[in-house]
């Protein structure tokens, strides 16, 4: 199975890590992430001004470059590029003035009116390929208890949620089907922080404290993440959380797709753990997951 | 050696018709088939600046256009673009574009240092404006958001054309230059990037050792180089093209096993 992808630019440089581990544990599970020849920055953030167009050329023209290449779906890794795709796929679809004014502006691409769908990996894995897939390719069942972190952008708002916004199970289902420990706990949605620590970095350490700390009350050994930002707030600079809260200790985090090649028993090296916190390879290796 | 034969010169009468251009607004008659800035020259204007290759190269003549009911902005190179009926044009001013300065021998090579140097390239929204406005058909907006993920080599690769004539910065809405921002990624590709060869540094260290010399001596001694002595040239000549018969030269059927035999062989074979 082939379909479209569309990295984002974080996923080219920085999270690597996020970007490579999910490519071949895709291929393992037989899909093709085929990235768009042609593509610009999403924008990361979706502009929440109504009359804001301008904001949204970026993200509609990567959707115009995934329908001119002929791919009906685009799959985001990012949860932040998949909120900003998906919710400039829902003006051109649903918003006849604002489409008919963003075509007229891009004359120079071919008319747009919604025609891809954007999905996240993480419902396209519960959508197209089943957890019981997902399930079969696993040769290291993930022997820790793994809290899942969604963060804001992957179920809000409701009109682009992958998933219920309450409780959502889609994440928590992926690291059953890895072998792995679910920690349920109240924060999974609280967000990180996100450019705040740019602005403000103290401030961002103590939102991140209030979630590892409950994630660690709740016995968590790891945190999976799906966004190239809230790993920035919570695990590269887990140390501003730490300081904002001496008692924490220090959680490895770990993009979902980096669990999903660890589990697969892919090669360590494809992981890029040198991109992560630190601790990371430390912890898989004293739970017996590293391949070599 | 191929003899040439003089040619009678004859006048050749091109027809053009005058058609209307308004340069900066004013009206000038001028013939349809010059271009743009033989068309300035046509109308009374002297370059002092902004004409400088007038091959289509150097950049320095980007200019912009209207032609009537038509929205769009029109650009190409003075020397290049064709005269229109009723284009309404002006060639591009000095315009300001700040360069960054970085010290060359203290840089990595690394997508930071551009950020670094370049941080406005962050505000592009991707309008496509500078695309639309390039006269070499740059995809501008395609380099810039390959900058933005750190990926120089495909910047390096899709700025190449680039002439650096400045229209994309007088389009910007983040106010970037891009040009400038293109030229730091393909330095960067040129340094750091491309692969390095052994063979140029050793023909260089050749030559600053003198290893050439003894060739250039040889052809001193034909006694046929002094522009003021000119009693010995044809017998110089003679044996310049003796010895130019004489060179050894790679056969037309031939593998990349060949190797020169003469002492004039490359050197580190």
């Amino acid at each position: 199975m082939q379909i479209g992808y569309y990295p984002g630019c974080t996923l080219k440089s920085k999270a690597k890590n996020l970007e490579i581990a999910a490519i071949k544990a895709m291929e393992t599970l037989g899909v093709e992430l085929v990235e768009l020849d042609r593509w610009n920055c999403c924008g990361a953030v979706y502009s929440l001004a109504d009359d804001d167009l301008v904001h949204l050329l970026a993200p509609v023209r990567d959707l115009i470059r995934a329908r001119d290449q002929g791919h009906t779906k685009v799959l985001a890794l990012c949860s932040m590029c998949y909120n900003t795709l998906a919710r400039a796929n829902q003006v051109m679809r649903d918003d006849e003035e604002k489409r008919d004014a963003l075509n007229r502006f891009m004359e120079e691409e071919s008319d747009y009116a919604g025609e891809v769908e954007v999905v996240h990996m993480l419902n396209f894995l519960r959508d197209e390929i089943g957890w019981d897939k997902v399930k079969e390719a696993v040769k290291k069942p993930l022997n820790m208890k793994v809290a899942p972190y969604y963060g804001c952008t992957l179920t809000r708002p409701k009109s682009v949620s992958i998933d219920p916004a309450i409780d959502p199970p889609v994440f928590k289902d992926l690291i059953t089907a890895l072998g792995g420990e679910v920690v349920e706990y109240g924060d999974s949605e609280v967000c990180c922080g996100s450019y705040q620590i740019i602005a403000d970095a103290q401030s961002a350490g103590k939102t991140t404290a209030v979630i590892l700390n409950s994630a660690e009350k709740k016995g968590a050994e790891a945190l999976a993440l799906s966004c190239p930002l809230c790993e920035y707030n919570l695990g590269r600079k887990q140390n501003l959380a730490i300081e904002a809260n001496p008692a924490l200790k220090p959680l490895p985090t770990y993009y979902f797709t980096q669990l999903m090649a660890v589990a697969f028993g892919l090669p360590d090296d494809i992981n890029h753990f040198e991109l992560n916190m630190p601790g990371t390879v430390e912890l898989l290796k004293e739970k017996g997951l590293l391949a070599s | 050696m191929s003899e040439t034969a003089v040619v009678e010169e004859k006048e050749v009468k091109v027809e053009s018709n005058l058609i209307p251009i308004f340069i900066m607004g004013k009206k000038y008659m001028v013939p349809d088939s010059l271009t743009i800035m033989k068309a300035m020259e046509y109308a009374g204007y002297k370059f002092i600046r902004g004409a400088g290759c007038r091959g289509g190269i150097c950049g320095a003549c980007a200019t912009v256009y209207r032609k009537p009911g038509d929205y769009h902005i029109r650009v190409g190179l003075a020397c290049q673009t064709v005269v229109e009926p009723d284009m309404y044009l002006t060639q591009l001013p000095f315009y300001p574009a700040n360069r960054a300065t970085y010290d060359w021998n203290e840089l990595k090579g690394e997508a930071e240092e551009v950020y670094q140097a370049y941080p406005e390239l962050f505000r592009c929204l991707a309008c496509n404006a500078c695309t639309k406005v390039c006269p070499m058909d740059v995809p501008v907006m395609d380099y810039i958001a390959a900058v933005k993920r750190g990926d120089l080599e495909k910047a390096a690769e899709l700025s190449f054309d680039c002439i650096q004539c400045g229209l994309c910065a007088t389009r910007c809405m983040g106010e970037m230059a891009q040009y400038h921002i293109a030229q730091m990624v393909r330095r960067i590709r040129g340094k750091f990037l491309t692969p390095h060869t052994d063979h140029i540094g050793k023909q260089v260290d050749a030559i600053a050792d003198g290893f050439y010399e003894k060739f250039m001596d040889e052809v001193k001694a034909l006694g046929t180089l002094d522009p003021f002595d000119q009693s010995n040239v044809s017998e110089g000549v003679a044996k310049l093209k003796e010895l130019y018969k004489a060179r050894e030269g790679e056969p037309h059927t031939t593998d990349e096993t060949w190797r020169p035999q003469s002492d004039y062989a490359l050197l580190g074979e």
